[in-house]
């Protein structure tokens, strides 16, 4: 870890402005992530600007009939939420199968949704990356790719973001709200915040230096079944193969997304259209382009019976 | 003591303390934290320096230069050790690998610099500012490439001669109605014990001392007296408690040969530990193995023909890993053949790990097994059952001292209910989860070895062993404990157990399940000898006299024991040698696994959902702790059968997932109630203690008896492990 300074702003705008004016410096919110790739120096900031105190915990219900979460909720305090678990489940059963518990204890709204790759080569500096060193070049291109995305990569990256709870909140179409350092306020569909690698992979996010999260809208609940399917090799504490967020309604119709696949949470609204048909016409339209590797080529296929097991646990 | 006679009738069948569950003597330190382990001693007046290593980038080449300026001048440095400061490095007698480029680089992460600071974080931050520019070589990386022309090895020390020959096994194999020929893979596997490998060395002259991690304390001394060119009398190496080792620690590696190296050139205790990312490239793991199974037999199910070739890879002069060792002795059959052969793999060293050559042996056997079973159309307890013996096919005949194996099947079929399997698989269904059961036999050496001890008896009538056994978890304290405990005639609480300092008595330490029989046994010897000394103390005719109860008896006069201390502490020392019972005798320990799984209709997700394990291993000395072991030693097959696997990066030669993310091991939701029951049995051909280990035994079996259950839920049969989804979904009946 390299040394670096700290400081405790009192305000968001306070805080954007922080990050905006010192170079190299980021936000620390839970840390559970930062904090490991700053031991490894994958992540090397030289000043952190703790938003821990700002206050922005709460739940709260907006005009529109939805839920606006503050930055800062706990994993563990969302997943727990009352009205979550009533009208979100879909979100609620994402939180509960990411992480352990003691991580979900620390683990924040902001900081779940900016949660970098576990692409392994992206963790190993000995090795190229261009996430980590922009121009370095992809070892994972041609190297142990079976965790790694089939679909929405570019020659430059084929990570994946890791995270169950972006895509309960893609599938829920949550807006991100941001300030920045002028304390302009901005907000940005889920659906824009993640980004595809392309030839930028060392961007994740649609977010401009210095900006800061400040709360994750939900739009008024959708009802239907919810169902979060994880799939992975052991049974907790582990990244997806594969999971699916769905939200089927009675008449069979719906929406989902799917998780372990791509950059970003992956969803295709011409796709979900054929939810009603099944499984296969929706993973088939909505993988439509894929490019796995030999090593992961099996996502695809696994991505349908997921879906199809959601799709029987929704009509259960 | 010689021992070379079956045991008779002695002290311990008494059985007051031991073969009795008992709690770990040591575990309320263990519980609160206060067990200091090698990373954690802390002498307040010594002036404590940390030691962070830096690993090759690359995986064969050499070291072209090392740029250490912006390293030596950042905050804190105090020394940066490398090949060009370290002065000569020898090499260990068990492990090939070198600790330090030299500058030649031999596998990834291998050592290149370790960066001495004031603080742990300051040699941290500097080590990322060392630079090397590297002369990268081509490297082989790719084990099932060399399948066809792997030579096979040399005859070596551990394994015993790589090729063994009974009868015409091509022959009878040609000629059997019923055939096998199949080939299964096992996968390179991680110890991942919790505590890393750690050290702190300190010097006083010429003299050194380590607080270390080490199974073996005196393959420790030798081992490290041979890398820095010194007298094994000028080392002491401290292991009490250890986080850990599966095999992983049994000797000298990186942190300990560099805490030593750094102690000398910068003239300060210097504390070393292994990153957990370093862990997976810069030790020794469990090498990958190709094995080739052919089984022939009658039709009704005999076994005329077996034959086991199998490969792994390693370092040059690497050990081969010797999975036949279970094909040998297990099963009947005139004719039998298997070889071992060993490919040059530029990846990091393979070595013993928990059960060397039977793990991965059986894994690869007992699915050959099942499969064999289904093409005769038997029940794979009762196809196991026919092909008993009890002789060892491969030693000329020799008898089994004891060989309870059918005993372990036929129990564990009826407590688990195995006659509810179906026969036909992908027949059972429990809502969404596809159900199956499978079963495997499980055999493993009883090994047994030259074991010292010396005990030692205070006027309080409390006695204190001293050996230099290690306790990596395994309840080791405990047992050494009960034994002495039950020969001098006391309770448990008159019993001090003082373990893992290399200037206590040599024992073989712990590894390859030896290290429970053979420590008790020199404890028994041991204390026979302050048995004489304290009836000669106190006057007895030493040949009839009791010790029970604290107290000393002979005829109607009873003394307490501490008496015989009043005038100062009797002391006795002794080692127990083995004569050649291990060659009249085949002794091994025995097992059966029976395991049920769900796999997800649509996922093929596998979950075990319960598994029994019936051990056969002489007497049971501790049940509790011998329990613990089993049901450890099934977590981690379950661990084999459906995750563990170390991901080559065939172009760059190393282990990718370098870390516990990536590399999975079973978590608690993973593991189900696991049962384990043991065969009541002593087996006087071992030890006065008619003891067998059982730490190895509970794993042997236990993947293939998921793998087989695996199949009779889905109808899928795997052969190449970890058993994981993406290798069942092309070929899973259509979810319904």
């Amino acid at each position: 870890m390299k040394s670096f300074t700290y400081e405790r702003p009192g305000t968001p705008a306070e805080a954007a402005a922080a990050v905006a004016r010192t170079p190299d410096a980021k936000f620390i919110a839970g840390g559970t992530n930062l904090l490991d790739l700053m031991k490894l120096q994958i992540e090397t900031p030289t000043h952190l600007v703790d938003v821990n105190g700002l206050g922005l915990d709460r739940i709260e219900a907006t005009a529109e009939g939805g839920l606006r979460i503050g930055a800062l909720v706990r994993n563990t305090d969302l997943a727990a939420d009352p009205r979550v678990r009533k009208d979100y489940g879909v979100l609620s059963r994402a939180l509960l199968a990411g992480a352990s518990g003691q991580l979900r204890n620390k683990a924040t709204t902001a900081g779940n949704l900016l949660q970098r790759t576990r692409c392994p080569y992206f963790y190993d500096t000995a090795q190229a990356c261009n996430k980590r060193q922009p121009g370095s070049g992809c070892a994972a291109l041609d190297g142990v790719s079976r965790q790694l995305a089939v679909i929405g990569g570019s020659e430059a990256c084929i990570a994946t973001h890791p995270g169950d709870m972006a895509v309960a909140m893609r599938v829920l179409d949550a807006t991100v709200e941001t300030v920045d350092a002028k304390g302009t306020e901005r907000k940005i569909a889920i659906a824009d915040f993640h980004r595809l690698p392309g030839d930028k992979p060392e961007v994740d996010t649609t977010l401009r230096p210095g900006e800061l999260i400040t709360a994750v809208t939900l739009p008024k609940p959708l009802g239907g079944k919810q169902v979060y399917r994880k799939v992975r090799d052991r049974a907790s504490y582990a990244f997806a193969l594969v999971s699916v967020a769905a939200v089927v309604q009675p008449d069979g119709s719906g929406r989902v997304a799917f998780g372990g696949v791509a950059h970003k949470p992956w969803r295709s609204e011409e796709a979900e259209a054929a939810l009603a048909r099944g499984a296969k016409p929706v993973t088939d339209r909505a993988f439509s382009g894929a490019k796995p590797t030999h090593e992961n080529a099996f996502k695809l296929k696994l991505a349908e019976r997921t879906l199809n097991a959601a799709l029987t646990q929704a009509r259960a | 003591m010689k021992f070379d006679t079956p045991a008779g009738r002695n002290p311990i069948d008494r059985l007051k303390v031991v073969g009795r569950p008992t709690d770990r003597v040591e575990g309320h330190l263990k519980v609160t934290g206060t067990a200091p382990y090698a990373y954690e001693w802390h002498d307040p007046r010594a002036s404590l320096a940390y030691g962070v290593i830096v690993g090759a980038g690359i995986a064969k080449g050499r070291v072209s230069a090392l740029h250490l300026d912006e390293a030596k001048a950042a905050p804190g440095v105090v020394a940066v050790v490398t090949h060009e400061n370290a002065g000569p490095l020898g090499k260990g007698a068990f492990y090939v690998q070198r600790f330090l480029a030299d500058p030649k680089v031999d596998h990834y992460h291998q050592a290149v610099a370790a960066v001495v600071a004031e603080t742990f974080e300051q040699a941290r931050a500097a080590a990322a500012l060392v630079r090397v520019d590297y002369v990268s070589e081509a490297g082989r990386f790719d084990l099932a490439a060399q399948w066809d022309t792997a030579p096979v090895p040399p005859e070596s020390a551990s394994g015993g001669p790589p090729e063994s020959v009974v009868g015409d096994f091509e022959g009878a194999f040609a000629a059997a109605p019923v055939r096998l020929d199949e080939t299964y893979t096992t996968p390179d596997q991680a110890h991942a014990m919790m505590e890393p490998h750690a050290t702190i060395a300190s010097w006083d002259g010429d003299r050194l001392t380590c607080h270390t991690s080490i199974q073996q304390m005196n393959w420790g001394v030798r081992d490290l007296a041979l890398t820095l060119g010194i007298p094994k009398n000028r080392i002491r190496l401290l292991s009490p408690y250890i986080g850990g080792g599966f095999g992983g620690k049994g000797t000298v590696q990186a942190d300990l040969a560099l805490a030593a190296v750094a102690a000398r050139l910068v003239g300060r205790p210097v504390k070393v530990a292994l990153q957990r990312t370093q862990m997976f490239n810069a030790t020794i793991h469990r090498p990958a193995t190709i094995q080739r199974i052919r089984i022939g037999a009658t039709r009704d199910g005999r076994i005329t023909a077996i034959g086991h070739d199998s490969l792994n890879g390693n370092l040059p002069g690497g050990r081969t890993e010797p999975t036949t060792a279970s094909t040998k002795p297990f099963y009947a059959g005139a004719n039998r053949w298997t070889r071992l052969r060993l490919a040059t793999l530029d990846l990091a060293e393979g070595n013993a790990m928990r059960a060397p050559g039977e793990a991965p042996g059986l894994m690869a056997l007992e699915i050959a097994m099942d499969e064999m079973a289904e093409r005769l159309g038997m029940d794979p307890v009762a196809f196991r059952v026919l092909n008993d013996t009890q002789v060892d096919p491969m030693q000329g005949g020799i008898p089994f001292s004891t060989r309870p194996f059918v005993e372990c099947l036929r129990t564990g079929a009826k407590r688990f209910g195995w006659d509810r399997r179906a026969s036909r698989p992908a027949t059972l269904r429990d809502g969404r989860w596809l159900v199956g059961m499978g079963m495997a036999g499980a055999i493993r050496a009883a090994k047994i070895a030259t074991s010292g001890a010396r005990v030692r008896l205070d006027g309080r009538g409390v006695v204190t062993v001293e050996v230099d056994m290690t306790d990596i978890g395994t309840g080791s304290y405990t047992i050494v404990a009960q034994t002495a405990a039950e020969m001098m005639g006391v309770g448990l609480d008159r019993v001090v157990a003082r373990l893992g300092d290399s200037d206590f008595p040599e024992t073989p330490g712990s590894g390859g399940q030896q290290g429970g029989p053979s420590v008790t046994a020199g404890v028994y010897a041991a204390c026979l000898k302050l048995r004489e000394a304290v009836a000669q103390r106190l006057g007895f005719n030493s040949d009839d006299v009791a010790f029970a109860d604290g107290m000393v008896r002979s005829g109607n006069r009873a003394v307490p024991l501490g008496q015989a201390a009043q005038a100062g502490d009797l002391v006795a020392e002794d080692t127990i040698e083995f004569g050649d019972l291990s060659k009249r005798f085949a002794q091994q320990t025995f097992g059966a696994h029976f395991a049920e799984v769900g796999v997800d209709a649509d996922t093929g997700e596998i979950r075990v959902r319960r598994m029994l394990a019936v051990c056969a291993a002489g007497r049971i000395i501790n049940p509790k702790a011998a329990r613990s072991q089993v049901i450890g030693g099934m977590t981690m097959g379950i661990g084999a059968a459906l995750m563990e696997r170390m991901d080559v990066d065939k172009r760059r030669g190393f282990f990718v997932n370098h870390d516990l993310a990536g590399y999975e091991v079973p978590v608690h939701a993973d593991i189900p109630h696991l049962d384990a029951v043991f065969v009541d049995e002593v087996d006087p051909t071992m030890s006065p203690m008619k003891a067998k280990g059982v730490g190895e035994l509970g794993l042997c079996g236990v993947a293939p008896a998921v793998a087989n259950a695996v199949y009779n839920a889905t109808g899928v049969r795997v052969r190449d492990y970890p058993v994981t989804l993406d290798k069942l979904l092309d070929r899973m009946p259509d979810a319904a």
